[in-house]
This record gives C-alpha cells, sequence and structure tokens, in this order.
C-alpha cells in the first residue's frame, strides 16, 4: 500500500470518533442547545464501553453501556438547560469536569487492562480489485460503516423530511415553531438525547479501534475538537464527515512523520490538529464576517413560551 | 416541566390555575428573581456530596470514611491546612482572572495553560541568567510569567474580537499546546542533566524562590493573591473602568450604544485574565516546586472556573471557595492511602457545578400555595 492509501485509511480511522461527535454536536445544536459537555460525554461513554467490555466479553452490551450512560447524561443536560432555562455554557462544563472526573474514578480498576475484542470488521472482498477504493473500503469496521449511513440518513433527514424541518425551526425561531404547533421542548429534548448518544459511540469508538484499552483523560481534546468541528462544518453532516476526516488526517499525520524519523519533536507534531482547529475557525470567521455564518439563530437562548426579548 | 405552562399561559395572580390540577401548591416561575438567595452554593455542595455518596457506596466503601478522611487530610493538622493554603493561592489567582472575564460574559477556560506558560516563563529566567540575585531574580520571574500568560490571553482574545472565534474552544485548544510545550521542554531542552534522565528542569537556588513561611510550604504567593483580590475589588467598584466592566456585564447592547467599547474591553480583561493565571504559574514553580516538571498544575484552571462560579464572582467569596478547593484537592490526595482515585475530587467538583447550575435557576421558582 502506498503512503496516500495508508494516510486515508488512518484518516477515517481516527476521523471516526471526531465524525460521530460532531453528528451529535450538531444534531443538539440544530435543536439551539449548546452542547460543550462532549469531551465529557466521550469519556463517559468510552470509560462504560471498556467496563462492561472487560467484564462481559459482550461488543453489543458495551455498545449498549455507552449510549445509555450519555443518554443518562444528555438528559441531565436537557433539563438543565430546557426545563431549568440554565445556562448551557457551563451546564456543558460542568458535564465535561463531572464527565472526566467520573470517568477516571470509574475506571481505576481497568486501567491499562486490554479489550477482549475489537469492532467486527466487514470484509468486502470483492471490492479488492480496485486500486485504492479497495484498500480503503474493503476492510471497515461496523461504527465506520454505521457512520457513513448516519451522515446520509441525518443530512437526509435535516434538509428533506418535515422532522428535519420541524428541528430547524425549533433552532432557529422556537416561538415560530411553537406557534405552528410543534412540541418545542419534546424536540429540544430529543435530540440532545439523541445528540449525547452518539457523542458516546464516538467514545465508545474511540476505545474500540484508536486506543484498544482504558487510559484516563484518554480523549485528550478530541471532544472540544469535534465541537469546533460542528462550527467548522457549518452544523452540516456531509461537510462533517469532509472535516473529521481532514482532521483524522492531520491527527495521523503526526504520528506516521514520527515513524518516518522526522526531525521535527513529535510534542509539536500532536500540537497540529489544535492549532489548525483555530487557525480555520479564525479563517472562517474572517471569510465569513460579513455573511451569516449558519448557526441556529436561537442557539444558546432558552426558550420560554410568551415571553418577549 | 408543567409549571411552564402554568407561568406562560396565565398571568400569575390574575388567573389561577393548578399545575396538574390536584395539588395544593404550584411551582412557578419568577424571571424577576435574579439575585439569588445566598444558600444556594451550600445547598449544591451538599447536594454534590450526597450525589457522590452514592457512587462511593456503589464501590463498596463507606461515603462518611471517605469525606471524614478527606476533611481531616484538608483540615485536621497544621501540615493539612498549610498544604490547602499552598493549593488555594493558584485557585485564587486563576479564580479571579477568570471572574475578571466573567464579568463581561468572556468565558475564559484556558486558565491552565495560562498558568503553564507562565510557569515555563520563570523557569527560562532561571535558565538564561541563572547568576541574577535574589530580588532582581525573582522579580524578573514574576514580570516573564505575567507577559507569558497575558501573551496567551491574547491569543484567546484576538481570535474572538477580529475573527469572531469563541473563546470556549480558542482558550481550550491553547490548553494542549501549552501542555505539549511542558512535555517539550522538560523532557528536551531544559532537563536536568544531572536529574538521573528524569523529566524536568534542574532545581532552582535560593535565589529564584519564593520566600517560605517558617518550615512551611506556605509561601509569599498567598499575599500576592490577596493583593491581587483587594485591587480587583477596588478596581471594579471605584474606577470608571470597573464600572464599564459592570454596565456590559449587566446589558451589552446598552454598554455599545453607550460608546463602550467592547473588542477593546475582551482584549484587556483577557491580558488581566492570562496575566493573573501567568503569575500562578510563576508562584507554583518559584514557591512550591521549585523547578519545572510535568503536571506542575493538578487542573488548577479548570477548577478555578468553579471556583469563580461557585463565589459569583465576589471577592470576598472568591477567597472562602478558593481555601475550599484547596481543601478538596488536599482531601483528593489523602484518600488514595486507603485505594480511592484522587479523581474523586474532581468527580465532586464536576457534581458540585452541577447542582450550582440548576440551583440558582430553581431558586426563581416559587412555590404558592392555593388552587
Amino acid at each position: 500500500m502506498d503512503f496516500v492509501t495508508q494516510l486515508l485509511i488512518a484518516a477515517i480511522t481516527a476521523g471516526t470518533p471526531l465524525l460521530l461527535a460532531t453528528l451529535g454536536g450538531i444534531l443538539n445544536e440544530r435543536a439551539g442547545i449548546i452542547q460543550l459537555g462532549a469531551e465529557g460525554l466521550m469519556l463517559m461513554g468510552a470509560v462504560s464501553t471498556c467496563i462492561v467490555f472487560i467484564r462481559t466479553e459482550n461488543l453489543g452490551l458495551a455498545l449498549l453501556a455507552s449510549v445509555g450512560v450519555t443518554a443518562l447524561l444528555g438528559l441531565v443536560h436537557a433539563f438543565l438547560s430546557i426545563t431549568l432555562r440554565a445556562n448551557q455554557t457551563m451546564s456543558g462544563l460542568a458535564m465535561t469536569l463531572f464527565g472526566s472526573g467520573f470517568s477516571a474514578y470509574l475506571g481505576k480498576s481497568i486501567s491499562g487492562n486490554p479489550l477482549p475484542g475489537k469492532l467486527p470488521r466487514l470484509h468486502l472482498d470483492f471490492l479488492n480489485p480496485i486500486p485504492v477504493i479497495g484498500p480503503i473500503f474493503g476492510n471497515l469496521d461496523v461504527l465506520t460503516w454505521l457512520s457513513f449511513a448516519l451522515v446520509i440518513v441525518l443530512h437526509l433527514l435535516i434538509h428533506r423530511t418535515s422532522f428535519g424541518l420541524h428541528l430547524r425551526a425549533v433552532g432557529d425561531s422556537p416561538a415560530t415553531a411553537d406557534v405552528m404547533g410543534v412540541h418545542v421542548r419534546l424536540i429540544r429534548y430529543g435530540y440532545v438525547t439523541v445528540g449525547a448518544m452518539l457523542i458516546g459511540l464516538a467514545g465508545a469508538d474511540m476505545v474500540l479501534t484508536v486506543a484498544p484499552t482504558w487510559n484516563e483523560g484518554l480523549t485528550a481534546g478530541r471532544g472540544w475538537i469535534a465541537v469546533g468541528l460542528v462550527i467548522f462544518a457549518r452544523w452540516n453532516p456531509v461537510r462533517a464527515l469532509l472535516c473529521a476526516y481532514f482532521f483524522g488526517a492531520l491527527d495521523s499525520l503526526g504520528f506516521r512523520m514520527q515513524l518516518l524519523g522526522s526531525a521535527i519533536p513529535p510534542y509539536f507534531l500532536k500540537m497540529i490538529p489544535y492549532i489548525v482547529t483555530i487557525l480555520v475557525l479564525m479563517y472562517l470567521g474572517y471569510r465569513n464576517r460579513n455573511k451569516p455564518s449558519g448557526t441556529p439563530e436561537s442557539l444558546g437562548v432558552p426558550y420560554v413560551r410568551e415571553q418577549r426579548f | 416541566m408543567s409549571q411552564e405552562k402554568a407561568s406562560g399561559r396565565a398571568l400569575p395572580g390574575l388567573v389561577k390555575k393548578t399545575s396538574g390540577g390536584r395539588l395544593p401548591w404550584r411551582l412557578e416561575y419568577d424571571p424577576s428573581r435574579i439575585r439569588t438567595p445566598w444558600w444556594t452554593p451550600f445547598i449544591s455542595v451538599a447536594l454534590a456530596l450526597l450525589l457522590c455518596a452514592v457512587f462511593i457506596y456503589a464501590n463498596g466503601m463507606n461515603p462518611v470514611t471517605v469525606y471524614l478522611k478527606m476533611f481531616k487530610g484538608a483540615f485536621g493538622t497544621s501540615f493539612g491546612i498549610t498544604e490547602t493554603l499552598v493549593k488555594a493561592i493558584p485557585l485564587l489567582l486563576c479564580g479571579l482572572g477568570i471572574a475578571v472575564a466573567y464579568r463581561i460574559s468572556v468565558w475564559n477556560i484556558g486558565a491552565e495553560g495560562q498558568l503553564t506558560v507562565g510557569a515555563m516563563a520563570a523557569t527560562a529566567v532561571t535558565i538564561y541568567f541563572p547568576n541574577l540575585p535574589g530580588f532582581w531574580s525573582i522579580l524578573l520571574m514574576l514580570i516573564f510569567g505575567v507577559a507569558a500568560g497575558a501573551f496567551w490571553g491574547l491569543l484567546t482574545a484576538i481570535p474572538k474580537t477580529h475573527f469572531g472565534v469563541n473563546e470556549l474552544i480558542t482558550s481550550l485548544m491553547l490548553n494542549y499546546v501549552a501542555l505539549l510545550a511542558l512535555d517539550y521542554v522538560v523532557f528536551g531542552p531544559w532537563k536536568d542533566p544531572k536529574g538521573f534522565n528524569m523529566p524536568g528542569s534542574p532545581m532552582f537556588t535560593a535565589a529564584q524562590s519564593l520566600p517560605v513561611l517558617g518550615s512551611t510550604r506556605l509561601h509569599i504567593g498567598l499575599i500576592l493573591a490577596l493583593v491581587a483580590v483587594v485591587i480587583y475589588y477596588l478596581m471594579i467598584r471605584f474606577t470608571r473602568w470597573g464600572y464599564e466592566l459592570r454596565l456590559i456585564g449587566a446589558n451589552p447592547t446598552a454598554a455599545r450604544y453607550a460608546g463602550i467599547h467592547i473588542s477593546r474591553h475582551i482584549i484587556i480583561v483577557m491580558l488581566i485574565s492570562g496575566g493573573l493565571a501567568g503569575l500562578a504559574g510563576m508562584a507554583e514553580v518559584s514557591g512550591v516546586s521549585h523547578k519545572l516538571m510535568q503536571g506542575i498544575s493538578p487542573g488548577y484552571g479548570y477548577t478555578a472556573i468553579i471556583v469563580a462560579w461557585l463565589a459569583k464572582l465576589n471577592p470576598l467569596g472568591l477567597v472562602v471557595t478558593s481555601v475550599l478547593f484547596g481543601g478538596l484537592i488536599v482531601g483528593g490526595f489523602s484518600v488514595q492511602t486507603i485505594g480511592l482515585p484522587s479523581s474523586i475530587s474532581e468527580m465532586l467538583q464536576g457534581a458540585i457545578l452541577f447542582f450550582l447550575i440548576a440551583g440558582d435557576m430553581v431558586a426563581r421558582f416559587r412555590i404558592r400555595r392555593g388552587a
């Protein structure tokens, strides 16, 4: 395999957790709720997967655990920001702090233990003769395929169905949606919970593919990169795919250059994704300075029926 | 959820309507209650302790024993108390910086990185000017530490003011960059040649260390931090700048119409915020660890967020909460002796923040008697 193909495979592997988390973030923010707890949710998803997988050796149960735990945390965030109208920024920060502390606490007993298995891969042997596509798509794991499917489903859902219309209406103008008979609170609760579940799945994917063992704080800011990617992708699932793989490639490029014996110290290579996130967001801000950014209009504003602003 | 309908559809006092139709009382959202009662922080801390007690119990430990152990470790002995105060110094300095930024709704969560670069800059002084006399050495370290932290704050402020980039993301990304830079210098160019291959800079000389109280580890940074708190109070309360900050905090639109340059204030506030965190970093290396090494901050920058929020940006509150959280960190370390991870204190911090923001909003609901 040549370098480019290898890099593409690595970009997809490293990009899949970012993609899942970004999709979760997009659902949250399209409904008008800021989700800054992605880092904590990913850690909680990762640690619950590890614990259940090591205890039961059942991958399905492990994935279910990660989704279940993060759904509960998503409900907490929804309750705080929708019902209590609390500060969504602070609620997200609390989620991240609690998630990183609680996951370290829970994961102490299994820290460093190898997981009993990996994600099953789909071997599509009929693709093998095709030069670039064969090696890349012939051997991907199920969560990656799930993420592909999710991109398509979410794209169609958001842009082509009445559910998506309701979702966008709730994020852009909840008062109008409410007048039109859309149940604002129910929809927000639903998407915040589902979004949190996707972010939890991202954490699960991270331990199952990138680093097959639990370590304290193993996401190392990937959750925050996903928060940035939501903006970078302009709340669009298809763009999210491209952006996530771009960052996946950056991530693995640093690692690969280290393997090839590059003269640059590895610490600087590891900085690349963080610095690029900032630079890209600055570029987008500069380019879109006189244009609407695509942000859901009511993002972060609690909706109170009959309240005038 | 039904209380929202009650307050939304029926004007309070005009139309009587019960939430469920049966209860003798109902909850009502009162948006005019902006000032939260003074006791919500106490309730939040209590509920957080209760929630974490459930997790500790589920883990097969007695929560009472664990909390007593934490409390004794933090406040039970004179060693514990001075250690708690040592930990409170960076929390107070970072928390103060964060509080200044939060005044105008700039969510700086980059105190961790600003502290780290402050510590690195102070160490650079000891490496490149090793033979300065005591006073000048400390002064130069102080200036370098504050300047580096302020610069790191500026790196968050400029993208926000000129490019509209969310400061939460920038400041957090910069934390990771700072920590990786720290790893680079302690494993690379600044590694102590006589350090048995351990990562870390050479030990500071006596001239490069802050004076300490007697034989304890409590250093003069405490006084620096308290002076900073007093200056913060005076500046916010009595200067034109403080008035403008309060105005922006209360109503940014009105402030803009009044001709206040908000971008300039964001930059100033982030310079101060970063500078204070940088000062905390300088005080940590020069007063506590006496060398630069990995993990000079066990998450002070993140804990300081809760310190500032719990204190409701009030200067006296900042002093109290930073001592409380210093105790929480020391207590977290002391439970390690009975086989619990120190992350228990981090978990408690997150839970406290959860209950605190919930409590602030719950306090705005009031109970009404009668149907």
